[in-house]
């Protein structure tokens, strides 16, 4: 039996559409000090930081060398991963795996609202020869894709909107959330298109905010928390990011992330031994899409259960009770920050009136966004 | 030791050149193929790729290690791009070591690709934006303009001449004539390189490595699976990295502290003691030629003040007690940012197997270290390495 990692801090800020009150440090800061405050310790006692950045979303080409200061890891052992928040989990959880680091700090941040031309940065991602001249918007991609998951037959437009519905009356319980409304399935279905079938309020709207956590080894948890959180298992992986030879239908990434965090938890049947999830919804069918993947529903069966509440909070299953990407907002590489921070407050019985009873093993998991095939999922426990 | 000990096990390297007809893209896969068949292995051997690349504003690619990832290998595998500027060829293996040392994996593949030359007009372009937006870029700074002032430092505080160092730029672009990857071998003169062009003085044009495309990769193994695919691996016994500051401005630029962190790390893991006495080879990184002797005494290799008098007693040259960048170094092997530091590892991956050819210094070293800097000189990246 391989050591457990525990999370041991805890430190984040609002997450909101627009933070003129803090520049992207300071987001970072308040998120770093309310984490160590949390797990009682200070910078000097960290082994190593794993922060989470992509040059373009920050405005800066070698982002890394922006990230240290306002964490406290002045000459310290700092890097970025330029993933999802979950990778440079995964890279916290290695680190303490190998016994040379027993404190390791992750972070990651959104300050979407710096970004003025987002649209145009993501057409930055095609590739620069045979896809970026047809010029298309990355939703484009997401209709496509869409359009396929429709016209499988795997859900209705109907019940694409349903998770809509759910996330955005999700994120009114949660005070951290940037988008939370009362909507119905017309409003969805009735809003602005985007790109056929998708449509504005399918889209998870953009938000800033920062987290930060404090992990540590085994041994050292019960002297940082008497609440630690589990990180029992983690996967990451890739499908082709070339979208002429992409499997379009099933999410493979995901699929195999997945697997991989729940061979090393040693989960056999996903769907009976999860108890909350909060997955990947920057466009509303991929909420559906990922819960297939990971094998939480079978295929073509979440879109009904979305639709009988099964994925509600009082439901079997309850899926995005925080909101998700639709009600808190899309946070870029913050995104699985957000899910991660989810599941710790839930299992630590912390998420005050969204509470799920009795949630003791959780799942989170992150898609890095159109137009790339790049997925990672953690397994939390109390 | 609670890790797995992990080894290099292969290794791959591209020609370094200016402007390559191949996508960084296919620049991956050369270096990847080369080396899984040099050590017999395949894609289905490897459980996970690890990727170094340096700025998205070369290729002007956003999330560049999703578009690098097919070519890398890192299809349908886990797959992991890392970061820490120009110190991330070094960084990576660094990198893949955690993923064998951790537990998690047995195999992994680390690849670092670089393609600096889209990038129009000149590389030096994308490094433009890589300084503070509010307290630097106004002051419309380059790179060259930094290195200028801590070279400044380095030779005022200990008296050094612009001609002594020149001496570095001489040897190591002499050493490339060996290395079938090189891109800028010469056989040059001090006099050559003091009367090149000066671009920000003291820095001339013979004073810095090229901008470059290139790829290398290596393939790392727990104990027990290296020990059935070669007998003779190279083991990596010490990691360290170490970031200081952003504000570089505030710190006095003489000295890489850091480096001697992130040596002190890597030193402490890998159970050495006396680095002048016990690392018999090293490829410390040198984008300017000043940046070796820097390294060497950040890397504890040297006293401070002291690296030029081991250069100039001819120590460092690869038939000397304690050879420097035997491989020819960025300065004449070539630059491709992120690809430079791995090519550094191969290089010491290489000699320690007594398969360096041409290069291959005397005395059958067993151990030796790898290193490489960067951001806003604010980074240094360390492997020790042991045969």
């Amino acid at each position: 039996m391989r050591e457990r990692v525990a999370i041991a801090g805890l430190g984040y800020t609002a997450f909101t559409s627009v933070s003129p009150g803090s520049s992207y440090r300071e987001l970072t800061y308040e998120a770093a000090v309310k984490a160590y405050e949390e797990a009682g310790i200070e910078p000097k006692d960290v082994d190593s930081f794993v922060c989470t950045s992509e040059d373009m979303l920050e405005g800066y080409s070698i982002s890394d060398e922006y990230c240290n200061d306002q964490l406290g890891a002045v000459l310290k052992p700092a890097q970025t991963i330029p993933g999802d928040f979950l990778h440079s989990l995964a890279v916290g959880v290695m680190h303490i795996l190998t016994e040379q680091f027993d404190i390791v700090v992750v972070q990651a941040l959104s300050k979407a609202s710096n970004m003025k031309t987002i649209p145009d940065l993501l057409n930055f991602a095609f590739d620069p020869v045979l896809n970026r001249p047809l010029d298309v918007t990355a939703y484009a991609l997401a209709g496509l894709e869409m359009n396929r998951f429709l016209t499988d037959g795997r859900a209705t437009r109907e019940q694409c909107a349903a998770v809509v519905v759910k996330n955005k009356a999700n994120a009114l319980k949660n005070p951290l959330a940037g988008y939370g409304a009362s909507i119905s399935i017309e409003h969805v279905l009735e809003s602005e298109p985007v790109a056929e079938p998708v449509r504005l309020l399918d889209i998870a709207p953009y938000a800033d905010g920062a987290v930060v956590m404090v992990l540590c080894s085994e041994k050292l948890a019960p002297s940082l928390t008497d609440k630690p959180v589990w990180i029992t298992g983690i996967g990451w992986s890739t499908d082709s990011p070339t979208i002429e030879s992409r499997d379009w239908s099933g999410a493979v990434a995901v699929r195999l992330a997945g697997d991989m965090a729940y061979r090393m938890a040693g989960i056999t049947c996903p769907a009976r031994e999860i108890d909350l999830a909060e997955v990947n919804d920057e466009i509303s069918f991929k909420e559906l899409q990922h819960l297939e993947a990971l094998r939480l529903f079978e295929p073509g069966q979440a879109g009904r259960a979305t639709e009988d509440g099964q994925t509600s909070p009082g439901g079997a299953l309850p899926v995005n009770v925080s909101g998700g990407g639709l009600g808190v907002g899309h946070l870029f590489e913050c995104s699985g920050a957000q899910k991660v921070l989810e599941l710790v407050l839930q299992l630590r019985g912390e998420a005050g009136s969204r509470q799920v009873p009795g949630a003791g093993v959780g799942l989170a998991q992150a898609w890095r966004g159109i137009p790339t095939t790049s997925a990672a999922v953690a397994i939390l426990s109390a | 030791m609670a890790y797995q000990r992990v080894a290099i096990v292969g290794a791959g390297i591209t020609k370094f050149v200016r402007r390559a007809q191949e996508t960084g893209k296919e620049l991956a896969a050369q270096a990847s193929k080369m080396a899984l068949e040099s050590c017999g292995m395949t894609m289905k051997d490897i459980e996970c790729v690890s990727l170094g690349t340096a700025p998205d504003a070369f290729d002007g690619v956003h999330m560049k290690g999703e578009y690098l990832s097919d070519g890398s290998g890192g299809w349908r595998k886990p797959y992991m791009r890392q970061f820490v500027g120009g110190g991330t060829g070094v960084f990576a293996p660094v990198h893949g070591w955690y993923h064998v040392a951790s537990g998690m994996f047995d195999t992994c593949l680390v690849v670092c690709s670089e393609k600096m030359s889209s990038c129009h007009p000149h590389p030096q372009g994308a490094f433009k934006t890589i300084f503070d937006h509010t307290t630097e870029q106004p002051l419309n700074p380059t790179l060259i303009w930094i290195f200028a002032l801590e070279m400044n430092r380095f030779m005022s505080t200990y008296g050094i001449t612009k001609e002594e160092i020149a001496l570095v730029s001489v040897k190591n672009k002499k050493n490339a004539m060996d290395h079938p990857a090189a891109q800028l071998p010469m056989e040059i003169t001090v006099e050559d390189v003091m009367n090149s062009e000066t671009l920000a003085w003291p820095v001339n044009r013979l004073d810095i490595s090229p901008a470059s495309d290139g790829a290398a990769a290596i393939v790392l193994a727990s104990e027990h699976v290296a020990k059935r695919i070669t007998d003779k691996p190279v083991w990596i016994d010490g990691v360290g990295w170490n970031l200081d500051s952003a504000y570089w401005a505030t710190r006095d630029l003489y000295y890489p502290r850091y480096v001697e962190k992130a040596a002190r790390m890597a030193y402490k893991m890998a159970g050495i003691t006396e680095p002048q006495r016990e690392i018999e080879i090293a490829e410390p990184y040198d984008p300017f030629d000043y940046k070796e002797l820097h390294h060497m005494e950040g890397l504890l290799l040297a006293d401070r003040g002291k690296a030029v008098e081991m250069l100039l007693d001819g120590k460092t040259q690869r038939d000397g007690d304690r050879p420097m960048c035997p491989s020819g170094g960025a300065l004449g092997v070539g630059n491709p940012i992120a690809a430079t530091g791995l090519m550094k590892i191969i290089e010491i991956f290489l000699q320690l197997r007594g398969e360096a050819g041409k290069r291959q210094v005397p005395g059958n070293p067993k151990c030796g270290l790898a290193q490489a800097w960067g951001d806003l000189m604010q980074v240094g990246t360390v492997v020790v390495m042991r045969i």
